[in-house]
């Protein structure tokens, strides 16, 4: 009989020596279960994240803002698709994941239920949003499940254009009229918290962190990263000229690093539990696209199947 | 209705060098299959061949037995070149 015990400690022996685990592998259930709520969440946070700048793919100031958008949002749905195809190698489906994103026991990324009210809000995901998720991505490239981690590093290759776009979006209006400046300056004002929401709860109120750590799914502590994106975000917005909405932020000489406020948890928990100011259209969104686009997976099965049966019935003639 | 399958994807990067895997996408056939992996996975010029393979096709070797399948290599030093001991003086060999 195998023994569990001496499985796992030869599996932590893998992970503690930086040996990634290959879907093949042994691997407790745990560590399975945990990626695959994981991957899934992040696959479908790419997904849904198409929807707040999907709005403005028609509104767009100028030709060369559509491309670029059109090519990250695009970006987007291929992040979501190396993201399904990792989670897929732990032994589920893609319809099942998708199942539970649409019965809503799966989540997602609580930033996309917040809605993208001006053309400023574009810039400010770029900046902000994207940023935050480049932090989080940038130290899963080192995560322990190899198909995870490869995924990635596409990922972060694809996604510093994405900030990027956002940015000069942003510096163009800070050199604008006084009223594109309010415009960023409002846009910034209602991005910035959720933006720091996005590294989930405090380290000591984090259910899932101590066992990722140990297993070295996660690298770093949802604090760690929190602080590492406010430090490097004070002096960008000073580029832009605006002030971040929060009155405690102010740098820290002894610790080296800025200080700042205390989030609203009760607002952050309120929109993970599908209060949101867009939850429910956001879902409602991802359903009539699954719904109406049935039939176009079916018929191109159907189609797929006649071919294949001509072939062979042709072959057979021959 | 039936679920489109699963292809595993091949891409070369450049003309000289290997196909290499890159990931998996679901498709209907393999036209749709060669069509989609182009844009999931060459949208920066990553590749300038694709291969696609249902996923059902592809047979691979047990992590577990791993240890006896590659035993038979582990004790044949005389493989490789350093094995041969041969005077420092000696010249393009």
């Amino acid at each position: 009989m195998v023994d569990i015990t001496s499985l796992e400690k030869k599996f932590q022996e893998r992970i503690d020596s930086e040996i990634k685990i290959e879907p093949k592998d042994w691997m407790p259930d745990a560590y399975r279960k945990t990626l695959i709520r994981q991957i899934s969440q992040h696959a479908h946070s790419e997904i849904v994240g198409m929807l707040p700048e999907g709005n403005w793919i028609t509104r767009a100031p100028s030709l060369r803002r559509k491309v670029a958008l059109l090519a990250k949002i695009q970006d987007e749905a291929g992040h979501g698709l190396y993201l399904y195809s990792a989670c897929e190698t732990l032994g589920v489906e893609r319809e099942d994941l998708i199942d539970q994103l649409h019965s809503g026991k799966a989540k997602y990324s609580s930033i996309f239920n917040y809605p993208s009210t001006t053309w400023a809000d574009i810039g400010a995901i770029g900046w902000l949003v994207d940023g935050a998720a480049i932090m989080n991505q940038v130290m899963l490239c080192r995560t322990s499940y190899g198909p995870y981690s490869r995924a990635m590093v596409r990922i972060c290759k694809e996604e510093s254009f994405h900030q990027r776009q956002g940015y000069e979006i942003l510096l163009t209006l800070s050199r604008g009229s006084e009223e594109q400046k309010a415009m960023l300056q409002d846009a910034v004002n209602r991005w910035w918290w959720p933006s720091l929401m996005m590294f989930g709860p405090n380290d000591k109120d984090s259910t899932h962190s101590a066992q990722s750590m140990k297993w070295k799914i996660k690298r770093k502590s949802n604090d760690e990263l929190r602080q590492q994106f406010v430090d490097i975000t004070v002096g960008q917005a000073k580029v832009l000229g605006i002030t971040l909405p929060d009155p405690d932020l102010k740098w820290n000489e002894e610790r080296g690093h800025y200080d700042f406020g205390e989030i609203d948890w009760e607002e952050f928990w309120n929109v993970v539990k599908g209060n949101g100011p867009c939850n429910r259209e956001r879902m409602a969104a991802r359903k009539k696209a699954a719904a109406e686009g049935q039939w176009v997976k079916d018929a191109a099965i159907a189609y797929a199947e006649k071919q294949r049966k001509r072939k062979t019935e042709t072959s057979r003639v021959a | 209705m039936k679920n489109w399958p699963l292809w595993e994807i091949f891409i070369r990067s450049k003309q000289g060098l290997h196909h290499k895997h890159v990931g998996s996408l679901h498709a209907a056939d393999e036209k749709m299959a060669i069509e989609n992996a182009r844009d999931v996975y060459t949208r920066r010029n990553e590749g300038i061949s694709i291969w696609v393979v249902e996923s059902k096709y592809i047979h691979a070797s047990s992590p577990d037995e791993s240890d006896s399948l590659f035993d038979p290599a582990n004790d044949k030093v005389y493989r490789h070149p350093t094995f041969y001991n041969l005077p420092d003086e000696l010249e393009h060999i």
